[in-house]
């Protein structure tokens, strides 16, 4: 009882061929196709440097293997014969590639085998149950025609298919076939292999495979359900493919996580990786634990990769990921909190907030002088300048930037009329914001200055064009961002309530109440300041209505309305 | 408009082409060894000027990658550059007093070298002061890269820029021969940088780093572009338009990915700020051989004098390529 190799050879026949001496040394049988591309030269030099092995065999009617094509499987039955034909004593057949490398000793693998002498362990699902495929070939693998090259006319292929769905075509299954797909990599018994070799109805299944869509993948995974008792349904060949349907593969640095896979055959092997080659041909029983093949962590390894060159990391601006406006999963990195005139309704406002909240809080962050850093810093976490100018130059990096710097950390800062109003479209699409606005705050600054010159009127008005303005942005349809909105009026009412809300979302979880509430700047006479404004011909309506005699009591914990969260 | 687009760029690529052409007879070669190029062979090529003291480790560096032969242009060195080039068993050497300015900054002459030798070959264009740094580059050779973009399809290859500076004043420590350039200017700035998208070309546009911040902080439109595309499947009908900036045809310029994902990228380390900078912007500013000209020499110049330091506190130190995939500096992609 033995198990004997088919092995599939197109590039790198020096490292096929030392693959192919360790089997045979191992005392397992191989028949080797190599493809019809490889040079007549070259396939002499394989063929003898393999010669004093009494037994290796070799397909001489040699067939191109085209990818996606019936080549492949024409080879494989080719070979698969002859290792019935010539080695009596095989009692399972091993498909393998010249890129394939052994992971663990030959006789751990021949005892494996013989304590399960019936099972077939070949990789076979049926199309209804699992989506097989990348780009949604499956049913229609069986189902279309391709007559075309999928390398060389892709267009034709494309454009074929189209005219075949458009129509409506569709092929007739053989009587009795159920279509199962599965990696191409498997291990049959003797008994299965030569049952659908045999199989007196192998002309017509041959006949409809030469046009299924890479029938590598489906014919002996297809026929297998037809002979076999007992089908396993996995590869003991560790093969991964990424996104584009192209094997992933291996080097020197994945030498450890190969090894505690404890698979028996890995593919596809760099031809250079020396360090894998030179540890892994080898039948030394001491460095495996004889255990079950658990390729989980390769698994995941391959899926982080896959992950990576799908969806990237979100938030993240970099020479090779740019996403466009309409096509990212995430315009930052992680959630950040804009405040819009809280630090004029406020004394001291930042440091209550970064108190209360434990955020880092900024200041103005697009002030028209520069960038307020939290604690006056000049540059900030990745290096980031306070110039106005550098950030001026590309403001919604500037954010990014920052967001990406300081991940981990939920970054505030104070926003308002006067400052850059360049990234308030992008921070309003973006769910990752939360903006809450006081709009007619900034008038407590003017109020405070106690003039109401001309240029005084000027600058108000000038504000309130901007601020309108902005709060038509943050109340677009497409606004993704956690935004509020309140009118100065609305907003000293209850001020206590409205600061509780936000800091919930900040912190959610926190059943805390606010112990210390921030200080309301002094706004006796505001009400008298602004009838003013209007006397002279200045309407302040984002401010909300203020009576006259408008005048705040002073703002305490205690004198909130009952407010519970549970 | 599409369609008169492409045909412009077309005539831009010719136009580009035939200037290499035109200019191939300013190269004079002083050690031609193409010959030993062998079919998958990497090649590295550059034009360097007075870069004696570099150019051991340079080598040192290249060939432990896994480069095979280094195609270079010599403008004019008169420190011996010449004479250690030309010994060197990997090494086919043009020379050439002309013009850089008027060559491009040397890359009609790169683009007729490339069209030489290059063609059907991954070419790594790079200067003497950029260590070109990609995913696994610890673990893997450069063929180990090349093998798989060529699996994957892939034509070109992104590094951007990343501006290393010493800790104290750029000239506090002096550099010597052989010796690993980022023992000294082991610092670089992690996430400054400003990325716009040429809509011409296609390629991304990216500034900042520590020349912005420093430099060009009134005028950061002059700051100097950070993106590369230094590694590229060669074709005699690629043209580079500017420094190794951007490529004709334009498809070469899509190194990155516009709908979330990560294209795997690389870095290119760059070694400008160490003691050798002062002679270098001196001589330059004289020559005026420089791109703009030479508006970022005058900057360093008119800078140097106060002895600037680039080094802040959220310097990050250089350690190894996944400290920079981690920063989200450079990416793994879908390779593992």
């Amino acid at each position: 009882m033995s198990v004997g190799f088919v092995m599939l050879v197109h590039t790198a026949l020096d490292r096929a061929a030392q693959t192919a001496r360790h089997w045979a040394q191992s005392g397992c049988p191989i028949v080797i196709h190599a493809d019809r591309k490889v040079k007549p030269a070259a396939f002499a030099a394989f063929r003898a440097s393999l010669s004093e092995l009494d037994n290796v065999r070799f397909v001489d009617n040699r067939v191109p293997c085209e990818w996606g094509t019936w080549g492949i499987v024409g080879a494989t039955i080719e070979a698969c014969e002859i290792m019935l034909r010539e080695f009596a004593t095989v009692s399972h057949v091993y498909l393998a590639s010249g890129s394939c490398l052994p992971l663990r000793p030959v006789p751990e693998m021949k005892a494996y085998l013989n304590s399960r002498p019936r099972t077939d362990f070949i990789e076979s699902v049926t199309i209804e149950d699992v989506a097989w495929s990348n780009g949604g070939f499956d049913s229609e693998r069986f189902s279309l025609r391709f007559p075309f090259s999928f390398k060389r006319h892709r267009r034709l292929f494309d454009k074929y298919v189209e005219l075949q769905r458009s129509v409506g075509f569709r092929r007739k299954l053989p009587e009795g076939l159920v279509p199962h797909l599965g990696s191409q990599w498997w291990c049959l018994t003797r008994e299965t292999l030569s049952a659908i070799l045999k199989d007196s109805r192998r002309e017509e299944y041959d006949r409809f495979f030469k046009r299924v869509w890479i029938p590598d993948e489906s014919y002996f995974q297809s026929l297998v359900r037809l002979h076999s008792r007992r089908v396993e349904s996995r590869s003991l060949t560790l093969s991964k493919f990424d996104f584009q349907g192209k094997p992933h593969v291996f080097y020197d640095d994945h030498l450890q996580l190969l090894r505690r896979s404890d698979c028996f055959v890995a593919r596809k092997i760099w031809p250079r990786a020396g360090r894998l080659y030179d540890n892994f041909l080898s039948n030394d029983p001491t460095v495996t634990k004889n255990a079950e093949p658990n390729p989980g962590k390769i698994d995941r390894l391959f899926a982080q990769a896959v992950d990576r060159r799908m969806r990237g990391r979100p938030g993240l601006y970099m020479q090779s990921r740019f996403p466009l406006q309409s096509r990212d999963n995430g315009k930052s990195c992680c959630p950040y909190s804009v405040f819009s005139g809280f630090a004029d309704l406020f004394e001291n406002f930042e440091t209550w907030l970064n108190k209360t909240t434990g955020c880092r809080v900024h200041g103005h962050l697009y002030g028209p002088e520069r960038a307020e850093f939290a604690g006056g810093e000049k540059i900030y976490n990745g290096c980031l300048p306070d110039s106005a100018r550098l950030r001026d130059y590309n403001p919604c990096a500037f954010l990014t930037n920052l967001t990406w710097s300081t991940r981990g950390e939920r970054q505030c800062f104070m926003y308002g009329p006067m400052d850059n109003q360049y990234p308030a479209g992008f921070m309003t699409g973006d769910p990752n914001a939360q903006i809450s606005v006081i709009t007619g705050a900034w008038a407590i600054g003017l109020f405070r200055t106690n003039i109401t010159s001309e240029v005084v009127r000027k600058e108000a008005a000038r504000l309130q064009r901007i601020e309108a303005q902005q709060v038509e942005t943050l109340r677009a349809q497409w606004a993704k961002a956690r935004i509020r909105i309140w009118t100065l009026s609305e907003f000293v009412e209850t001020p206590m309530d409205h600061l509780q809300e936000i800091l919930d979302e900040i912190m959610p979880g926190a059943t805390r109440r606010l112990t210390e509430a921030p200080r309301l700047v002094d706004l006796t006479g505001f009400g008298m300041f602004l009838q003013q404004l209007k006397n002279e011909g200045m309407h302040l309506h984002m401010a909300g209505d203020f009576a006259a005699g408008f005048d705040p009591a002073p703002l305490a914990p205690g004198q909130t309305r009952p407010y519970l969260v549970k | 408009m599409g369609a008169l687009n492409s045909y412009r760029m077309r005539l831009r690529r010719k136009k580009l082409r035939l200037r290499a052409f035109r200019k191939r007879r300013e190269l004079t070669p002083v050690a031609d060894r193409t010959k030993e190029i062998r079919e998958g062979d990497v090649l590295a090529f550059s034009t360097l000027r007075n870069e004696r003291v570099r150019l051991p480790y340079f080598l040192q560096y290249y060939r432990k990658q896994g480069i095979a032969q280094f195609l270079i242009v010599d403008n004019g060195s008169d420190d011996g550059s010449r004479e250690y080039l030309a010994d060197q068993p990997d090494v086919s050497l043009w020379h050439t007093d002309r013009s850089y300015r008027r060559a491009r900054y040397g890359v009609d002459w790169l683009n007729w070298l490339q069209w030489q030798h290059g063609h059907d070959h991954w070419t790594l264009v790079v200067d003497p002061d950029e260590f070109f740094v990609y995913p696994f580059c610890d673990t893997r050779p450069i063929r180990g890269l090349t093998d798989w973009l060529d699996a994957c399809s892939i034509r070109s290859f992104s590094a951007m820029l990343l501006d290393m500076y010493p800790k104290g004043p750029i000239d506090a420590e002096r550099y010597c021969e052989g010796q690993d350039p980022f023992e000294i200017a082991s610092w670089f700035d992690s996430g400054n940088y400003l990325i716009s998208r040429n809509p011409d070309y296609l390629n991304l546009w990216i500034q900042g780093g520590p020349r912005a911040r420093v430099f060009f902080p009134e005028d950061p439109m002059q700051a100097p572009s950070l993106n590369k595309i230094p590694l590229v499947r060669w074709h005699r009908d690629y043209v580079y338009v500017q420094s190794t900036h951007m490529l004709l045809p334009r498809g070469l310029n899509q190194v990155y990915d516009d709908a979330g994902g990560e294209k795997t990228s690389g870095a290119l380390l760059h070694a400008k700020f160490l003691d050798t900078l002062a002679g270098k912007a001196a001589e330059e500013l004289q020559r005026k051989e420089h791109f703009a000209g030479s508006r970022e020499y005058r900057a360093y110049h008119d800078h140097l004098s106060d002895r600037p330091v680039l080094w802040n506190k959220w310097s990050e130190r250089y350690i190894n390529w996944r400290q920079l995939e981690i920063l989200g500096l450079m990416s793994k992609g879908n390779w593992a």
